[in-house]
C-alpha cells in the first residue's frame, strides 16, 4: 500500500468514523434540504433536522443491537 | 459576546477540555512509568505537527465561499457529532463503559511497563517508546480539536475567538494535571462528551442545512431551538433504551 493510500484511508477513517451509514445519511439529508430549497417554495429548514434524529435512533438502535 | 459566539466557545473549551484530559492521561502514563524527557519531546513534536495542519488547513478552509464552507464544515460537524452523540447516549443508557481516566492510566501503565527497557531515540530522546506514545496520544487528541478549531472559527469568521477557548482549555487541564500529578478522574467527562456531542450536532444541523439553502425561521435564534431539542431527543433515547432493556 503506497503513503497516499495509506494517508487517504487514515483521513476516511477520521472523517467518517465507525459508522458509514450515519455518514451516507447526512450527504442524503443536505442533498434533499438543497434540493428542496433551490428547486421548490417548501421551506427546507426542517429536513436535517429530522434527518439527525432519525440517524441517531437508527445508528443508537444498530449499536444495541450489535452488544 | 453574541450567544453565538458564546455557544463556540464554550463547544470548543468543553471539546478541548476533554481531548486534553485524556491526552494528559497518556502523557503522565509514560512519562511517570519510563521517560519524562522523552515524553515531553513527544508533546513538543506533536504541538508542532498540529501547528503545521493548522498552517496548511487554515488558509484553505478560511479561503472558501461562505455557502460551500457551511454546507462542507455542517456536514463534517454532524457526522462527528452525531458519533460523539451516539457513543454518549450508549455510554448513559449502560450500553457502553463509561470512559475512566483511572483504567485507561492503568493500561497505558501496564503497556509502557511491558514495552521492555528503553530504547534510545535520536540524540536527546533517551526513550523512543515514550517519545512515540506521547506523541501519537497528543497528535490524534489534538486533531479532532484542531478540525473543531477551524470549522467553528472559520464558519463565523472568528477563528481568534475559537483558538483562544482552545487554548484556555489545554493550560486549564494542563495545570490541574501537574497540581494533581494524576490522572484527572474528577472531570465529568461522560457528562462533558455527551454536552459536546449535542453542541457539534446542533451547529452542524445549523450550518448544513443553512449552507445548503435554508433559512432558518429567527436565523441565529433557531440554535437557541436546536441545541436544547437535540439534547431532549438523545436524553429521550436514553431514557428508552434504559427502559427497554430493563
Amino acid at each position: 500500500m503506497t503513503a497516499v493510500r495509506k494517508a487517504a484511508l487514515a483521513v476516511l477513517d477520521f472523517v467518517v468514523g465507525d459508522d458509514w451509514r450515519t455518514a451516507l445519511g447526512v450527504v442524503v439529508a443536505l442533498a434533499a434540504t438543497a434540493l428542496v430549497a433551490h428547486h421548490t417554495s417548501i421551506a427546507a429548514w426542517w429536513i436535517t433536522p429530522v434527518a439527525v434524529a432519525v440517524l441517531l435512533a437508527l445508528s443508537v438502535t444498530r449499536a444495541r443491537k450489535r452488544r | 459576546m453574541t450567544g453565538t459566539e458564546l455557544g463556540l466557545a464554550l463547544s470548543v473549551l468543553l471539546a478541548c477540555a476533554v481531548e486534553a484530559v485524556e491526552a494528559l492521561t497518556i502523557v503522565l502514563a509514560v512519562g511517570s512509568t519510563r521517560s519524562w524527557n522523552s515524553a515531553l519531546y513527544g508533546v513538543g513534536a506533536a504541538l508542532l505537527a498540529l501547528a503545521a495542519v493548522v498552517g496548511a488547513l487554515g488558509p484553505a478552509v478560511t479561503s472558501l465561499p461562505i455557502d460551500v464552507l457551511r454546507v462542507v464544515v455542517g456536514g463534517l460537524l454532524l457526522i462527528f457529532g452525531l458519533q460523539w452523540l451516539r457513543k454518549a447516549v450508549l455510554r448513559a443508557s449502560g450500553l457502553k463503559a463509561l470512559h475512566d481516566e483511572a483504567s485507561a492510566f492503568a493500561q497505558e501503565t501496564a503497556a509502557a511497563r511491558a514495552a521492555g527497557s528503553p530504547s534510545r531515540g535520536l540524540a536527546a530522546i533517551d526513550d523512543g517508546y515514550s517519545f512515540a506514545i506521547s506523541f501519537k496520544g497528543v497528535f490524534l487528541e489534538g486533531l479532532e480539536v484542531v478540525f473543531i478549531v477551524l470549522t467553528f472559527g472559520a464558519n463565523q469568521h472568528n477563528v481568534g475567538l475559537a483558538a483562544a477557548a482552545a487554548t484556555l482549555a489545554v493550560l486549564l487541564v494542563v495545570a490541574a494535571g501537574f497540581a494533581a500529578r494524576t490522572p484527572l478522574t474528577r472531570v465529568p467527562e461522560n457528562a462533558m462528551k455527551f454536552s459536546v456531542g449535542v453542541m457539534l450536532t446542533s451547529f452542524g444541523t445549523f450550518w448544513g442545512a443553512e449552507g445548503a439553502g435554508a433559512s432558518w425561521p429567527g436565523g441565529d435564534a433557531a440554535l437557541l431551538a436546536l441545541v436544547p431539542g437535540i439534547a431532549i431527543a438523545s436524553l429521550a433515547m436514553v431514557g428508552w433504551l434504559r427502559t427497554a432493556d430493563a
